[in-house]
């Protein structure tokens, strides 16, 4: 410690404390800024928070589907976290189809067995929204266009899926999600 | 317009002077609150409530607009959806609180703001404007909080809207027609929501406005200080930033601590339980009272009982309520004493702080005190006061008194002279008479301690931490001998966070096995369960053992189908009438909010619940 001069002049004060390298002052200025700041971060916390899904939102429950009267060659249309999902019988000549296609052609490889589940192999679940902006694709209701490729059509940009629901055309750059599911009994599917 | 020695704005990189020159915003905010603003240097604590007042409306408009994006103004929902704030919403309950317990830190403040306002004379020339549009702001407040309170549609809400919307049916001729269209029907509903919620997001930002003119206004003299004597020269003034910023932030600091100790530990004490209750347009709460805030202007809203000559109680009521605040306007008028600060006028002093303020008090309280004897009287006499205050006794004491000398600047009232003052043409010193109070010398004097233990530096450091050790030394033995075991004691007899998990589940089963025969718990999901210590599976299990509303996928018909975790707990009735038809013609009340509905919550429910006895055999 620089012993006083004995004067009570701040700027002799000030340039006997600045001797040490850092002033009182100083470290009452960035700790107390500090504290202000850190605590101004925090309050945007919540602020931020709030935005993301509520609690009701998040526990959106599974969607449970009986599946025994859609025929081989139907889908149908179901809800599952408010969005549709598409439930499609495949026909015989569907997979047949599906598995005809050189899987390392394609936009996003997948064999049809991987899209479906062991020994429902029939069964093609998959989210009813493009994977390019999100649209509704066609092809699930009856008479709707289902595309070059027999499975989906997207009218907003025109990607075609096949009937294993992967990208042919277009410009989505993934096939059709597959949420998660099981099948709770040989006739009842639960999405989710 | 600032003083000719205020620091001027000097751009520091090339990037600022381009804005500069272009766009000087920075430069308006460095003359508005920085360090070219020159500020009294004796500005007491009571100059930090204009500040505060600033950071209140800011909390209030961004809590507001977060809680907008969750809220439904629908009289179907509105209650639902402020519960689904409470519940669902991440942080939800924390907003929403930090809202309703800002509206009142945001009142307490500009309170406060107003009556450092009165005392030290802030009204006065060359301050009209500032005043009057303090005056706007505060009549443009007290809507926007009426308005807030009516929205979460419970039935403080709905009372309150009603009474409120029927001061405006009293006024003659187009009362009743004005009420109901203020009201979109003729009681309030959804239109009078709707409108109420448009209104309360569009004030604030109306609020914003006016507050710019007041600090604009606020700038053309500069600030007003403690000794009510204007700024003379530049010793007299201190840069807004670092002084004021500095000391406004350890205000804010305070202020904040205080305000976070209610938001968090006392919620609802500012709040009325019975606005947890949904509005029911068929039944008054016995003991109906507006927020805290409103209670003086409610009290004299009340304090007119019988016809005035011919002018009916009811509409002398709600005129003297709005006059009771119209009369600020005239203020700057009604005081025509050259002095400003209260400090230097004896008479004044008096008149304020044992006649205004008890007679404010007074009106305080009746206003939150039911509307019988003898708070009716009190509250009579003390609007007789209050108008007799402003009306008569301002101009008179104005006109009678004999100030105390005023020092001659700033810089005399706080360093005790000024060299300026010798050189003042026909100056009489009244150095000796002159009184320091520590109020406005707050800042000075800590000043001063602060030079001159910078002065005596590291010899008194050391004798303060040779203080610390030697009594820290002498209070840690008995410390550990006396007090160790009693907390230890508290410990062991205490509620043991850890082990309210199964206390919990015996409530919900209790719910389960009694009260949900009667009672629904309409705003607990069984998802809910799941914060008391269910494990997911569980809730599935408990869930599925509750019928809850559902539609046969086949049929389409109504039906029940077995709860999901995402349902509800559902109500043992379809509807209120078979509700009521099933208990006697009284409604079960709603659980979900039980301990908030009630006046002391918990302790209310704990003793109706144990409050219930066997009946004796004989009976």
């Amino acid at each position: 410690m620089t012993e006083s001069t004995g004067t009570a002049d701040v700027d002799g004060v000030a340039a006997a404390e600045s001797g040490e390298g850092v002033r009182r002052r100083d470290f009452i200025n960035i700790a107390a800024v500090g504290a202000a700041g850190v605590g101004g971060v925090v309050t945007l916390l919540p602020l931020v928070s709030q935005m993301a899904p509520s609690k009701d939102v998040l526990a959106e429950s599974s969607t449970e589907l009986d599946v025994s009267a859609i025929q081989p060659g139907q889908a149908v249309k179901a809800v599952f976290r408010k969005q549709p999902v598409f439930v499609r019988n495949l026909t015989a000549k569907e997979i047949e189809e599906a598995n005809a296609v050189d899987v390392g052609s394609l936009r996003d490889p997948q064999t049809l067995a991987e899209r479906t589940k062991e020994g429902h192999e029939n069964w093609l679940i998959t989210m009813g929204v493009c994977t390019h902006l999100g649209c509704v694709p066609l092809g699930a209701g009856e008479g709707e266009n289902k595309g070059e490729f027999g499975g989906y059509f997207c009218p907003c940009h025109g990607s075609h899926y096949d009937t294993a629901a992967r990208i042919r055309k277009g410009p989505a750059p993934l096939n059709l999600q597959v949420p998660e599911y099981e099948f709770t009994s040989d006739t009842v599917v639960k999405i989710g | 317009m600032s003083f000719p020695w205020a620091n001027q704005y000097e751009p520091q990189n090339p990037l600022m002077k381009w804005v500069d020159d272009r766009l000087p915003l920075p430069r308006f905010v460095y003359n508005a609150i920085g360090a070219g603003y020159p500020v009294p240097r004796n500005l007491n604590y009571f100059w930090n409530f204009g500040v505060l007042a600033g950071f209140c409306l800011v909390l209030q408009i961004v809590t507001g607009v977060v809680l907008a994006m969750h809220y439904a103004p629908n009289a179907l929902v509105a209650f639902d959806s402020t519960e689904h704030i409470m519940r669902d919403v991440n942080w939800g309950w924390m907003l929403r609180y930090a809202h309703a317990n800002g509206a009142s830190a945001f009142f307490v403040v500009v309170y406060l703001h107003i009556f450092r306002g009165f005392f030290y004379g802030s009204y006065k020339a060359p301050r009209e404007m500032v005043w009057l549009m303090g005056v706007v702001i505060f009549l443009l407040m007290m809507a926007t909080a009426f308005m807030g309170y009516v929205l979460p549609w419970g039935q403080m809400s709905f009372w309150g809207a009603k009474v409120i919307t029927g001061l405006f049916g009293a006024i003659p001729l187009v009362g009743e027609p004005l009420q109901i269209w203020l009201l979109g029907g003729f009681a309030p509903d959804n239109a009078a929501l709707n409108r109420f919620f448009s209104l309360h997001f569009l004030l604030p930002f109306v609020i914003a406005g006016v507050v710019i003119l007041h600090i604009w206004a606020l700038h053309i003299p500069g600030s007003s200080n403690p000794t009510g004597v204007e700024v003379k020269g530049e010793s007299d003034t201190i840069p807004f930033h670092p002084y004021y910023t500095a000391k406004d932030g350890f205000g804010l600091g305070v202020f904040l601590f205080l305000y976070c100790a209610m938001l968090f530990f006392l919620p609802n004490a500012l709040g009325h339980p019975d606005n947890y209750i949904p509005a029911n347009p068929m039944s008054t709460p016995a003991h109906i009272v507006p927020e805290w805030y409103f209670w003086p202007f409610y009290a004299i809203l009340r304090a007119f009982t019988a016809d005035f000559f011919f002018i009916p109680a009811k509409l002398m009521g709600v005129i003297a309520m709005f006059g009771s605040i119209l009369v600020w306007f005239f203020l700057p008028w009604l005081d025509t004493s050259p002095v400003r600060s209260g400090h230097y006028r004896p008479l004044f002093r008096k008149f304020f702080w044992f006649g205004l303020i008890p007679a404010m008090a007074v009106l305080f309280y009746c206003g939150g005190a039911p509307a019988e004897e003898p708070f009716v009287m009190m509250s009579q006499l003390a609007t007789a006061y209050y108008f007799l205050h402003f009306l008569v006794i301002l101009p008179i004491v104005a006109s009678v008194e004999r100030p105390e000398p005023l020092p001659y600047s700033i810089t005399e009232a706080v360093l005790g002279s000024d060299d300026n003052a010798e050189l003042a043409p026909g100056r009489v010193s009244n150095r000796t008479k002159r009184k320091t109070h520590p109020w406005f010398a707050s800042s000075e004097f800590s000043q001063a301690c602060f030079s001159r233990w910078r002065s005596s530096g590291p010899s008194s450091a050391a004798s303060s931490r040779l203080l610390l050790t030697a009594s820290s030394r002498n209070r840690l033995p008995s410390m550990s001998s006396t007090s160790r075991p009693s907390m230890s004691n508290t410990a062991s007899t205490g509620p043991s966070v850890s082990g309210t998990m199964p206390s919990c589940s015996a409530a919900s089963e209790v719910y389960k096995e009694v009260c949900a025969a009667c009672h629904s718990l309409k705003y607990v999901a069984f998802r809910d369960l799941q914060q008391i210590g269910y494990s997911e599976e569980q809730v599935k299990a408990i869930a599925a053992t509750f019928n809850v509303p559902g539609i046969d996928p086949v049929t389409g018909e109504a039906t029940t189908v077995p709860g999901s975790p995402t349902d509800y707990f559902p109500s043992p009735y379809p509807n209120a009438v078979a509700a009521r038809a099933a208990n006697n013609n009284a409604v079960p009340p709603d659980l979900s909010l039980m301990t908030k509905a009630r006046h002391h919550g918990t302790a209310y429910v704990y003793s109706l619940l144990t409050g219930y006895q066997e009946q004796p055999p004989s009976w």
